[in-house]
C-alpha cells in the first residue's frame, strides 16, 4: 500500500507497486491532464511536481513515492503558476496541446527556483519537454513573459 | 483546387435537428455526452443550421467539419461564422461535428476529410454562408417578435437591436423562434472591406482548454470499467503470427484476456501498465515468409539503379535530350536520398469503444477522415452505420497520420474491440513504439537532378527522376510523388521530369506537405547549386527566373528583404534560401546557420514570408509557420525510420528518433503577405522551405551538399 498526496489530498495505492505514477493518475485517479507521450521520460509529457521538483511520472514506479506530495497540472496553483498560464494564454502558445500540461509544469518549476530565467536556463529546464507542433518559439516568450509580470 | 467550385449546396443547410453533439468530453461527464448534452453545461443548443447553434446563454457554437488537431480550424471556422453573424468572439465556442459525409464533406474532397491544407480553402464560402443564414433567421425572428421592418434591425457585437423602439436583445432570446425562420435563399455575404474580424489576431477558442489540463483528447475518455488494449506488432513489415504464448502476460495482475487478432495479438487488462507489461511478457513467433526482410541501404541502392530504366513522365517540355547534347554544355549532377519519416504526434494512435445499452455504439477518436474510420468500424463490427456514432475528439497531433484511406488503424482498432466480445468499454491505444515502427512512413525516395548550363551560362536544361512508393497506391503517375517538381516555376526551356512507382512491404503515407517534403527539397537545392555554378545569386538568380510568377517572386523579395540578405552575417555563419509553392500557398524563408559543437547546423534565425491569400486570423498563420519550420527542421537534421539488416525497424522512441527541442528551435519571424486572393492553407506550406533553406546555407558554409537526410548523418559518417 503506497500513500501520498495528490494536489493536495491524500490518497492510496494498493495495485501493482511497479505501475508508473503516470498511470495511476490517469487511470486510478481519473486525472487525465497530465499525458502519455512515450513511457520512457524522453518527452515530458508526463511531467509532475514530487515534492516541488518536476519528474517524469512514467519512469516513476508508485513504490518510490510514498509519503511524496503530487501535484499535477489541475492542482498546479500559486504565483508562478498563474503567471505562466496567463502568458501561455496570451501568447496562444498550444497547437494541439496534448504537450502542453507538461510543458507548464516544467515552466512553473523554472520560474520556481530562477524567477528571471535567461534563455540558457530556459534551455536547461525545458529540453526535456518535446512539442511536435514546435511552439517553442512561443513557449520561450511566454517563459520570459511571465518571469517579467511577477515583480516587474 | 483553385479551379474546384467550392459553392455550397442548398442541402448542406438543411437545420441538422437531432444532430448528435460531438464534443471534447471531460470524463466525468460522458454519460452526459453520450445523450448529446455537452460537457460543462446542461443547457440545450438550438440548431439553425448543419453549422451553427445557438445557445439560451447567447454562445454561438460551430460545428466544426474538421479536425481540430493543432492546426486552427476550430478558431479559424468560428471566425468565419463570427463575421457573417456580427457576433462577439467573446460568444464563440466550437466543437467536432459528427462523422457525414454528405453534410459535413470537404468541399475539394467530396468526403468529410481534413488534410491538404484545405480546411479554411473549402469552407470559405460554405461557412460564411452559414453565418450569413443564421444572422438573418435571428433578424427574421426578432423582425416578427417586435412587430418591426427586417431591415431596420441590425446586429453588432452580439446584440440585435431596433434604434427605433430601442429593442435590444443578445441571440440567445431568439434562438428557437430563428430555427423555424425559412432559411434565405441566397444570404448576402460581407465584401472583404466590412470585415470586422477577419484579419485580426483573434485568440485561439481551444487555448484555455490546453493551458488547464482539462482539454479532453481520446486517451483521456475512461467510461467506467474501461478495458485497455494493446496489440503486440511483428516488426518487419509484413510479418503475421505463427505462434504465441501467454502464460506469463496472463499471470499479470490486471491483465484479463488475451486475444489473436489480424495485425498481431492483444492484450487486454483494466489498466494501461497492466496491458503493457503483459505485452512485454508475450512470446510471440512471427512468420517473416511474406515480410520485407530488405534493409534501407539495399532498399536505396534498388531505388538508384531505377535511375537508368524508363520511367513514368510527368513533364516533357522542350528537349531535354538536345539540351545536355549541345556543345559545351555544362552537365552538373546530383543524387539525393531522402528517408522513411514517422510523423510520431504527441498523441498516438488510439480510439474509445463504447457500447450503449441499446445496442448503438459510440466511437471516440481523433479521426481526419471521421466517416470513413466509421464506415470501416461498422463492417469490422458487422452492424449497420446508422448504429455507430463516431465521436471526432481534439487529437494530439496528426500532421497526416490520422487520415489512411480504408483506415487501416480503425480496423485493428475495431478488430481488437470484436475479438473480446465483452461489453465493457474498450480503448485500444498504441505506445510510442508501435507509432515510430508502425508504417505508414513518408516513404524512402530517390532523386536523380541533372542541370546543363550552356557557354553562355545560362540554365538551359533540367532533368529530375524521381524513385519511391506511390503513396495513393498508383501504377501509373502519382501526382503526390512528382508535386513540386512537375510543376517547376523556374523558366527553363528544356525540362523532363520522370517517376518510378517502387512496391515495398511498408506502408506509405502523406506526411506534413507530402511531396515537396521531398520534391521541395531536391528543386531549392539544385536551383541553388546551379545558381552557384554559373556566379549568381540565390536570390537575383531565382527572380530572374522567376518571371511571369508574381506571388513567387513576392514572397522571395519580402523574406530576402526582411533578412537584409545582402548584408554582412556574423563570422561562421552563412545564410540560404528557398521558395516554396505548395497547396496554393506561397512561403519564402532565408536562414541563418553556424556550425554546432557536434559538427551539425546550428539554425539562429528564419525569416519567413507567406503569401495565403487572404489572411483570416494572422496569429494562426504565424503559428503554422511556427510549427511548420520546427517540425521540418526536426526531420530534416535528426530524422530516418530505418530498416536495418533482415528488415527490422532500427528506431523504436524519442530516444532514438529524436524530435527538435527547444535548445534547437531558431528564432522564428513571420511576414503574411497582404492580399485580396481566395485564402488557402496554412498548415503545410511552412514545411517544404526549411530543409533546402538550411542546406543551402549548409553548402555555403562548409562546401558540401546536403545528398541524404537526415543531415545528421552526412556529419556523422
Amino acid at each position: 500500500m503506497v500513500t501520498f498526496v495528490l494536489n493536495g489530498q491524500e490518497r492510496t495505492f494498493d495495485g501493482d507497486p511497479d505501475t508508473p505514477l503516470l498511470w495511476v493518475i490517469r487511470d486510478f485517479e481519473k486525472l487525465t491532464g497530465t499525458k502519455y507521450g512515450c513511457g520512457i521520460a524522453q518527452c515530458g509529457a508526463c511531467t509532475v511536481h514530487l515534492d516541488g521538483i518536476p519528474h517524469r511520472s512514467c519512469v516513476t514506479p508508485v513504490s518510490m513515492i510514498d509519503g511524496s506530495d503530487v501535484v499535477t497540472i489541475e492542482g498546479v496553483t500559486g504565483l508562478e503558476a498563474e503567471a505562466i498560464k496567463a502568458a501561455w494564454a496570451a501568447i496562444d502558445v498550444p497547437q494541439c496541446g496534448y504537450c502542453q500540461s507538461g510543458q507548464i509544469m516544467s515552466a512553473v518549476a523554472l520560474l520556481q527556483m530562477v524567477s528571471k530565467p535567461t534563455d540558457d536556463d530556459i534551455d536547461s529546464a525545458m529540453t526535456g519537454n518535446i512539442c511536435r507542433c514546435a511552439t517553442y518559439h512561443r513557449i520561450r516568450a511566454a517563459i520570459h513573459a511571465a518571469a517579467n509580470s511577477i515583480g516587474g | 483546387m483553385a479551379n474546384q467550385d467550392f459553392g455550397i449546396t442548398r442541402r448542406s443547410f438543411i437545420a441538422g435537428s437531432g444532430l448528435l453533439i460531438a464534443i471534447a468530453l471531460a470524463p466525468r461527464a460522458l454519460k452526459a455526452a453520450q445523450t448529446g448534452v455537452p460537457a460543462g453545461g446542461g443547457q440545450e443548443l438550438v440548431p439553425i443550421n448543419t453549422f451553427v447553434k445557438i445557445g439560451a446563454d447567447d454562445t454561438v457554437t460551430i460545428l466544426s467539419k474538421h479536425l481540430e488537431m493543432g492546426q486552427g480550424p476550430f478558431t479559424g471556422l468560428a471566425t468565419l461564422v463570427a463575421e457573417e453573424m456580427d457576433a462577439d468572439w467573446s460568444q464563440m465556442r466550437a466543437v467536432h461535428a459528427p462523422a457525414d459525409n454528405d453534410l459535413y464533406a470537404n468541399l475539394a474532397y467530396g468526403i468529410q476529410g481534413t488534410g491538404g491544407s484545405t480546411s479554411i480553402a473549402n469552407s470559405y464560402d460554405q461557412i460564411r454562408s452559414a453565418g450569413a443564414t443564421a444572422r438573418a433567421m435571428l433578424i427574421a425572428a426578432a423582425a416578427e417578435e417586435w412587430q418591426v421592418p427586417a431591415s431596420e434591425i441590425t446586429i453588432e457585437k452580439g446584440r440585435i437591436r431596433h434604434s427605433a423602439t430601442g429593442r435590444e436583445s443578445g441571440f440567445g432570446a431568439f434562438a428557437d423562434k430563428a430555427a423555424r425562420q425559412t432559411p434565405p435563399a441566397e444570404p448576402r455575404l460581407k465584401r472583404p472591406e466590412e470585415f470586422v474580424l477577419i484579419g485580426t489576431d483573434l485568440p485561439k477558442l481551444d487555448t484555455r482548454s490546453k493551458i488547464d489540463g482539462t482539454a479532453v483528447f481520446t486517451i483521456d475518455v475512461m467510461p467506467d470499467k474501461t478495458l485497455v488494449a494493446v496489440v503486440a506488432h511483428p516488426d518487419h513489415f509484413g510479418a503475421t503470427v505463427k505462434s504465441f504464448d501467454d502464460g506469463e502476460a496472463r499471470k499479470v495482475q490486471g491483465v484479463v484476456d488475451v486475444r489473436q487478432v489480424p495485425s498481431g495479438v492483444a492484450v487486454y487488462a483494466d489498466d494501461t501498465f497492466a496491458a503493457i507489461k503483459g505485452r512485454d511478457l508475450l512470446h510471440v513467433e512471427w512468420d517473416l515468409s511474406k515480410a520485407e526482410t530488405r534493409s534501407s541501404e539495399e532498399i536505396a541502392a534498388d531505388y538508384v539503379r531505377r535511375f537508368s530504366e524508363a520511367g513514368i513522365v510527368a513533364t516533357d517540355e522542350g528537349n531535354v535530350d538536345e539540351a545536355f547534347d549541345m556543345a559545351g554544355v555544362q552537365t552538373v549532377e546530383a543524387e539525393i536520398i531522402f528517408p522513411f519519416l514517422a510523423h510520431a504526434p504527441m498523441e498516438p494512435l488510439d480510439a474509445v469503444f463504447v457500447k450503449a445499452s441499446d445496442g448503438s455504439l459510440d466511437i471516440y477518436t481523433g479521426a481526419q477522415f471521421p466517416a470513413m474510420d466509421r464506415e470501416v468500424a461498422a463492417e469490422v463490427l458487422g452492424m449497420q452505420q446508422s448504429q455507430v456514432r463516431l465521436n471526432t475528439q481534439l487529437t494530439g497531433g496528426a500532421f497526416g497520420r490520422k487520415a489512411q484511406f480504408g483506415s487501416p488503424y480503425m480496423q485493428e482498432a475495431a478488430s481488437v474491440y470484436a475479438a473480446i466480445g465483452s461489453q465493457r468499454p474498450l480503448k485500444h491505444m498504441w505506445t510510442r513504439e508501435d507509432d515510430i515502427r508502425g508504417g505508414y512512413y513518408r516513404p524512402m525516395y530517390a532523386h536523380k537532378m541533372r542541370g546543363a548550363i550552356n557557354r553562355n551560362g545560362e540554365i538551359t536544361g533540367w532533368d529530375q527522376v524521381i524513385v519511391g512508393q506511390s503513396i495513393m497506391g498508383k501504377v501509373d503517375l502519382d501526382d503526390t510523388s512528382v508535386e513540386g517538381a512537375s510543376n517547376l516555376p523556374y523558366a527553363i526551356p528544356n525540362i523532363k521530369v520522370t517517376s518510378h512507382n517502387v512496391e515495398l512491404a511498408v506502408p506509405p503515407l502523406w506526411w506534413r506537405s507530402v511531396g515537396h517534403t521531398h520534391t521541395g527539397f531536391a528543386v531549392e537545392t539544385f536551383v541553388d547549386e546551379l545558381l552557384s555554378k554559373v556566379g549568381r545569386d540565390p536570390v537575383e538568380g531565382r527572380l530572374a527566373l522567376l518571371a511571369g510568377k508574381p506571388r513567387h517572386t513576392g514572397v522571395l523579395r519580402r523574406a530576402a528583404e526582411m533578412a537584409d540578405w545582402g548584408a554582412t552575417v556574423p563570422e561562421g555563419r552563412a545564410r540560404g534560401i528557398a521558395v516554396v509553392e505548395s497547396f496554393h500557398t506561397f512561403v519564402a524563408q532565408v536562414v541563418e546557420v553556424s556550425v554546432d559543437p557536434e559538427g551539425i547546423p546550428r539554425v539562429h534565425k528564419v525569416w519567413c514570408a507567406v503569401d495565403c491569400g487572404l489572411a483570416i486570423n494572422p496569429n494562426v498563420i504565424k503559428a503554422q509557420m511556427e510549427g511548420g519550420i520546427g517540425y521540418g527542421l526536426g526531420a530534416v537534421l535528426f530524422d530516418a525510420v530505418t530498416l536495418g539488416t533482415g528488415g527490422k525497424v532500427v528506431q523504436s522512441n524519442f530516444h532514438d528518433y529524436r524530435s527538435i527541442r527547444i535548445n534547437e528551435m531558431p528564432e522564428v519571424v513571420v511576414e503574411i503577405i497582404k492580399s485580396s486572393q481566395r485564402p488557402t492553407g496554412v498548415g503545410e506550406p511552412g514545411l517544404p522551405p526549411i530543409g533546402p533553406a538550411v542546406a543551402n546555407a549548409w553548402r555555403s558554409l562548409t562546401g558540401t551538399p546536403v545528398r541524404q537526410l537526415p543531415i545528421v548523418n552526412i556529419v556523422a559518417t
